[in-house]
């Protein structure tokens, strides 16, 4: 705690690398690992997220629809445009960016509950779309992917690589390329903070006005926070239905956008270690509670409710401040 | 061809009373607490399971009403106690992200507690529907109609005469100076969560005949709601009846004139387009943010 | 610093040591299970799951399966098609069961299916559309008749009754889009012309509107609504409302005493393909269905309260067809009990007659549908 690289959150990433890389040594079967991918995907998707809610404090209850938006792209790209998984990703991702930056302009002017609903009414409209095209999107009944290439290598699920004198199947490879994804994306975010368009949005957090008094051009960096939790959103998105090969337009729904908003303020708000934690609780509990059976609703609910009276900064910023208490 | 007019209107006009009633219910809290309640369809959801639960219980129906009511109050007021007025320092999403843990538990409960089937209330009066200018309209319709403009009027006479309703306004507006001013906010604050429920239970029996009603419907009518409420301009009741009928005629005539398949997506796109040129709806005060 | 890394890691083995339990034991046949036993196909999964455990708990009072207990692993998908993925892999990858019945909805069933072909394990869909079964699929068996049939069956009767032109509306959920599709297949097929197709949100209160606009297009004949859940209880409710006199039908997807006790006195008239399981009260002795459908709507009235529904009778056919092939293989060896399942031939279960093949994992013709019209509150056959 006293040299200033453990203060940096730097030392989170490393810890947060080499958490990663012990699970593999904790895992007992695919399974496992199953989950373990979905959890980095999901959170990714909650760090972008993050950007935009925690550090910028613009909510947004339509963010589901840009996970969708990527994931569909890219399976109507490969399966319809035979365009291989990468670029098709990229397209994707780029696409994303700039229907969040269209509709970013006009929305990211509304303050507060109203935003919430410009974006809770945008999320709805993709799900519509989505659900309607059925021509393009196999309709509510939803569309397959083929398994997702790199260089001309298949990497499916179900395959195994031999790689230097070890086989890995393809769930292990899946595994790791998560991790690495989600590494990046919390490497990417860290510099995002430190950079100057960090400071503005902190700023912004805490006053609108005064960051404007303060000379912040604060729709431009807002719009700009917005395009990049976008993207976040697109690319897990993409890789999430490759990973899956199959996609419904229910990633799209409402109830997904509050379940990626969920994970942010469950979590805590502006900590992008937090957040993370966050995705393993919402990823987790699902598979906790299948004892519950029927009350499974019920006890998830009240844990939502009780997280959010007892720790309102979510769960890392909270638990932190109180081991640094107790250290002192 | 008027007919056909008639018959979306009339369909648009009973869709779009319910959809102000539960704006309203949103509309009271909001103003009282700031709180967007994403827990009021629960509301609606124990007004017409409660109402099915009692009659079969054996309960005649008027008592079995009265009784889902009671518990809908009673729901209400312990969502503020024990999840709202708990979380004092939280912000806006934190609020947003309980009220919704509060949703889901509830919806859990009445589908462990009173099953996941759908019910059919049996509708107040004995005529099923009437014919009017060629077109049918139900006569639970009207019930919902006539229903939702008391219901009406009373809040309004209840905010702008009585002291209790103005000391509702007062807390929204200010909940310091109120208190200075020998308001007990807490109590203001109960109240007004206990009548937002009453209000929400009263829109969940008198829609169930026409609606049914079942431990999930709250998912649809609280989002709705939210909407008509927001193109209103949260906090304006005024905004909340107009948003309400403006979202049901909408839905109908797109419905009748252009094609069901966007429906759904119409009330969306009226909100975005309100939101573009008012960005607080269409009664919503202006509002300030403080430095 | 030191602290917080301690409890994180130990936090993290925590939760994954809670999924290692489970050994399998060599003296049990565990069956997997994942149905929509919650949320909006809840109507679907809840008979199903009851159906499940009903007669499962039968086959073990009766000495289990092949002198084995049979044990079954369930979990609740809530009708969302990527927690059913999630679902899948765990009674694969961890609880390792022998074989899986499930699958409330078409979207569940789909996204499971690439998860179990890989694992070579025999799985029995509860969904209906075509596209499960069609093209087949080595692993994928499945119990419900498809929409096309339905939608074939109901437009036969039209025809017989010399309707060609009708109006459709559908819901905008994975059943309806399906069978509204379909159905403009088939008719077009049949020389039927589908002069008004509406579609409706599922949760939707109010359709007057599609109504009206289907009342007054010209000609139409007769007038189908493809969907399940609830929605086709308000379509019924508004079509009176509206005084619409023509001919009424409703798809498979509302066959239950339910849809009846919802719908009210609209109903009566209607029309419906159904399987003989709505209609065991007044099936005549001499069909072939006569006892399976008897005994199975016996036990579960009995046992859960509540009126039976198709739907559970599809997950009773699972059982039944799984336990057959599990006792022909004599063993649960999935190859095995796969090849046993695909050899069924002349099964009459509460659904109808399976004849399974390599070319046919779903074994039903299209006359096991039977037309039902409701006549003084309840179902009967259709004169």
């Amino acid at each position: 705690m006293k040299t200033p690289f453990l203060r940096s959150p730097y030392a989170g990433l490393l810890l947060l690398a080499l958490v990663l890389a012990l699970m593999p040594f904790l895992v007992r079967n695919d399974f496992h690992y199953d989950l373990l991918t979905k959890i980095c995907l999901t959170a990714t998707v909650a760090v972008g997220l993050n950007l935009l809610v925690g550090y910028a404090g613009q909510v947004s209850l339509g963010h589901a629809a840009f996970y969708a938006g990527g994931a569909y792209a890219s399976a109507i790209l490969t399966s319809q445009y035979q365009i291989t998984p990468l670029p098709a990703m990229l397209i994707a991702a780029a696409g994303v960016g700039v229907i969040a930056w269209l509709v970013g302009r006009p929305i990211l002017h509304l303050k507060g509950h109203y935003l919430s609903m410009a974006t809770l009414g945008l999320g709805v409209i993709a799900a519509i779309v989505l659900n309607n095209e059925d021509q393009l999107t196999g309709g509510p009944d939803g569309i397959g992917l083929p398994p997702l290439s790199l260089l001309g290598h298949e990497l499916s699920v179900f395959g195994e690589y031999p790689f230097a004198g070890l086989t890995l199947t393809g769930v292990e490879l899946w595994y790791l390329l998560a991790a690495a994804v989600l590494l990046l994306a919390v490497l990417l975010a860290l510099n995002i903070i430190d950079s100057p368009l960090g400071r503005a949005l902190r700023a912004l957090h805490g006053s609108e006005i005064a960051a404007q008094v303060a000379g912040v051009d604060t729709a431009r960096f807002k719009l700009r926070v917005f395009v990049i939790s976008a993207v976040y959103a697109s690319v897990a998105g993409s890789l999430y239905g490759h990973y899956s090969g199959f996609i419904t337009p229910g990633i799209a729904s409402f109830e997904h956008s509050i379940e990626l908003i969920t994970i942010v303020v469950l979590g805590g708000m502006a900590s992008t270690f937090g957040v993370i934690i966050g995705a393993v609780i919402l990823v987790l509990i699902p598979q906790f509670l299948t004892d519950f059976q029927e009350l499974e609703m019920v006890v998830f609910g009240a844990i939502l409710m009780a997280v959010m009276i007892f720790l309102p900064r979510g769960l890392l910023p909270t638990l932190l401040s109180r081991f640094q208490r107790g250290a002192r | 061809m008027l007919s056909e007019f008639f018959q979306f209107t009339f369909s648009g006009v009973t869709l779009g009373a319910i959809y102000a009633l539960v704006a309203l219910g949103f509309t009271l809290i909001y103003n009282a607490s700031h709180v967007i309640n994403f827990a009021q369809g629960e509301f609606l959801m124990i007004g017409g399971m409660g109402t099915v639960v009692l009659l079969e219980a054996g309960a005649p129906l008027p008592l079995a009403m009265l009784g889902a009511l009671l518990l809908a109050g009673v729901a209400g007021v312990v969502l503020y106690k024990l999840a709202i007025a708990p979380a004092k320092k939280a912000n806006v999403v934190t609020l947003i992200i309980i009220t919704i843990g509060a949703s889901i538990f509830l919806r859990g409960l009445a589908q462990f507690f009173w099953g996941k089937q759908y019910h059919a209330l049996p509708r107040f009066s004995a005529t099923e529907s009437i014919s009017v200018g060629g077109a049918t309209l139900l006569t639970q319709s009207l019930w919902v109609l006539g229903i939702a403009v008391v219901l009406v009027v009373a809040l309004a006479l209840f905010f702008n005469r009585s002291r209790l309703g103005k000391a509702i306004l007062a807390t929204s507006m200010n909940k310091d100076a109120a208190r200075l001013a020998g308001i007990k906010t807490q109590t203001i604050l109960t109240l007004a969560f206990g009548i937002s429920a009453l209000l929400g239970a009263v829109a969940g029996v008198i829609v169930a005949p026409i609606t049914f009603t079942a431990y999930d419907v709250g998912i649809m009518l609280g989002l709705k709601g939210f909407v008509a409420a927001a193109i209103g301009g949260l906090g304006s009741s005024t905004g909340a009846i107009v948003g309400g009928l403006l979202l049901g005629l909408s839905e109908a005539y797109t419905a009748g004139y252009i094609s069901s398949d966007y429906k759904d997506a119409v009330p969306f796109v009226i909100i975005l387009a309100i939101l573009f040129f008012l960005p607080n709806g269409l009664f919503g005060s202006r509002a300030v943010e403080r430095v | 610093m030191k602290r917080i890394v301690k409890h994180f890691s130990s936090a993290a083995l925590l939760c994954l040591c809670a999924f290692t339990g489970a050994a399998q034991a060599a003296d049990t046949i565990r069956i997997g299970s994942f149905l929509s036993v919650t949320g909006p196909a809840a109507f679907l999964g809840d008979p199903e799951l009851k159906t499940l455990e009903l007669y499962i708990e039968q086959l073990n009072d009766n000495g289990g399966l092949l002198g084995k207990k049979v044990e079954l692993v369930h979990y609740d998908d809530a009708g969302d098609a990527s927690k059913a993925r999630t679902f899948v892999t765990r009674l694969l990858r961890q609880d390792k069961v022998d074989l899986i019945i499930g699958g409330s909805t078409t979207g569940a069933t789909m996204a499971a299916v690439p998860v179990i072909e890989q694992a070579k394990i025999p799985f029995i869909s509860l969904a209906g559309a075509e596209t499960i079964s069609t093209p087949v699929k080595k692993w994928v068996f499945k119990m419900p008749q498809s929409d096309r049939q339905a939608a074939r069956r109901v437009l036969t009767d039209m025809k017989e009754r010399g309707f060609s032109k009708i109006g459709l509306i559908s819901g905008t959920g994975g059943f309806g889009a399906s069978g509204r599709n379909v159905t403009l297949e088939e008719a077009n097929k049949m020389g039927i012309d589908v002069v008004a197709d509406e579609t409706y949100n599922p949760k939707d209160t109010d359709v007057t509107a599609q109504l009206t606009r289907i009342r007054n297009t010209d000609g139409v004949q007769a007038v189908l609504n493809f969907d399940f859940g609830q929605g086709p209880a308000i379509v019924t409710k508004n079509y009176k409302q509206l005084g619409i006199e023509l001919p009424f039908y409703q798809s498979h997807g509302v066959a239950s005493d339910s849809f009846l006790k919802l719908a009210g006195d609209s109903a009566e008239g209607l029309r419906l393909p159904a399987t003989a399981l709505l209609v065991a009260n007044t099936i005549a002795d001499s069909d072939p269905q006569h006892d399976v459908v008897t005994h199975y709507k016996k036990a579960y009235e009995e046992r859960y309260q509540g009126s039976v529904s198709t739907f559970g009778g599809y997950a009773y056919d699972g059982l039944q067809l799984a336990v057959r092939a599990v006792k022909k293989a004599g063993s649960t060896d999935p190859a095995k009990v796969r090849d046993a399942l695909e050899s069924i031939q002349g099964y009459v279960g509460v659904t109808g007659t399976y004849n399974l093949s390599a070319q046919d994992h779903m074994g039903l013709s299209y006359d096991s549908f039977r037309i039902l019209e409701v006549k003084d509150g309840h179902w009967a056959l259709a004169q």
